[in-house]
């Protein structure tokens, strides 16, 4: 695996450190970041774009709150060790489908699955629950209580890591 | 029906009344799943590809802004790829009566990126509150849990920490996209 962080200048680290919350709502909201890191607007568009291009940035976006945007559910499965692979891979060819993770658990796929509403999502997940012939652990979120990806970098960890 | 309201922003549109599932709302919903674009005016690019002017864009964000529909605006970081991999989802069988306050003290905790509460599944499924633990190394993510424990007073509480060992999808969530 390559040592991405080793790729990252301090640049590149500010711009991540400053703005993965609070990015200026204005008609040329990469200009005024520039302004503030002391770069030309195309310079910072173009440090964006090698983000994106190394995989480290996902995109620059509005993060929705679950409830109000539509319905999701968090949802595992119990598999067998030797056939997770292709589980997964039936999971990810469903609609709405946005994580899907192995865990260290008898309920070995964890994924969360997404929709316009209830109705549709209740419709997915019967329809998924029929395909892979295994009950599905269903886990609606009933009360958040911290739901931010957004915490800080741990550069000087990544360094030693 | 519900409708969203613009206030009158300086010198942008007046106020007008756009109903959430107007057509060209609905489009700029899906396309703003997808990320901004790297464009100098990337709210007019958007504005462009869904038929409504830059200022009705950015007046509606605002508004989802305030209203909590988008609760941030900013990059999206993938962390694995930056490796932040040791990603340990914690369960927690808390009585029922102190799952809510043990939760915000979990999210209190600087380690936790994550806390939710979910129902138990009986009998399969005992645990009613969720967190998560990310870090670069799982040695780190579980003495960061041991401190955790130690600190809260949790050392009853029965728990259970289930590492991923694999990303088969990681992508923000598309509610309108597919």
């Amino acid at each position: 695996m390559p040592r991405l962080a080793h790729q990252l200048d301090a640049l590149d680290r500010r711009l991540i450190d400053g703005y993965q919350r609070d990015l200026p709502v204005c008609e040329r909201p990469y200009a005024a970041m520039a302004e503030t890191l002391g770069l030309a607007e195309s310079e910072l568009l173009e440090r964006l774009q090698r983000l994106q291009h190394l995989g480290v940035l996902s995109r620059v976006g509005p993060v929705f709150d679950h409830a109000k945007a539509g319905a999701s559910l968090l949802a595992a499965v119990a598999v067998p060790e030797d056939e997770r692979e292709a589980y997964a891979e039936l999971i990810n060819l469903a609609p709405g489908v946005n994580h899907n993770y192995a865990r260290e658990h008898d309920y070995n796929l964890w994924f969360v699955m997404t929709a316009p509403d209830e109705q549709q999502l209740e419709r997915r997940l019967d329809h998924l629950e029929e395909t892979l012939g295994r009950p599905l652990l269903r886990l609606p979120m009933l009360e958040g209580f911290h739901i931010d990806l957004g915490f800080p970098i741990p550069w000087d960890e990544l360094e030693d890591a | 029906m519900t409708s969203t309201t613009l206030a009158m922003q300086g010198n942008r549109q007046p106020v007008a009344e756009l109903p959430s599932t107007r057509g060209d709302v609905q489009r700029l919903r899906a396309l703003l799943e997808r990320g901004l674009p790297l464009t100098s005016r990337p709210w007019q690019t958007l504005a462009e590809q869904c038929g409504m002017s830059e200022a009705e864009v950015l007046a509606l964000v605002e508004h989802w802004q305030a209203d909590g529909l988008i609760k941030r605006l900013g990059l999206v970081v993938k962390h694995r790829p930056l490796g932040i991999r040791a990603n340990a989802m914690v369960v927690w069988d808390v009585p029922d009566d102190q799952v809510a306050a043990l939760g915000r003290r979990l999210a209190a905790e600087s380690a936790v990126t994550l806390c939710y509460r979910r129902p138990r599944r009986l009998p399969e499924w005992p645990y009613n509150l969720f967190c998560m633990i990310h870090g670069t190394r799982r040695p780190r993510v579980l003495s960061e849990l041991d401190a955790i424990v130690a600190r809260q007073g949790l050392e009853q509480v029965p728990h259970r920490v289930l590492f991923s060992t694999r990303a088969y999808r990681q992508h923000g969530a598309r509610y309108l996209g597919e």
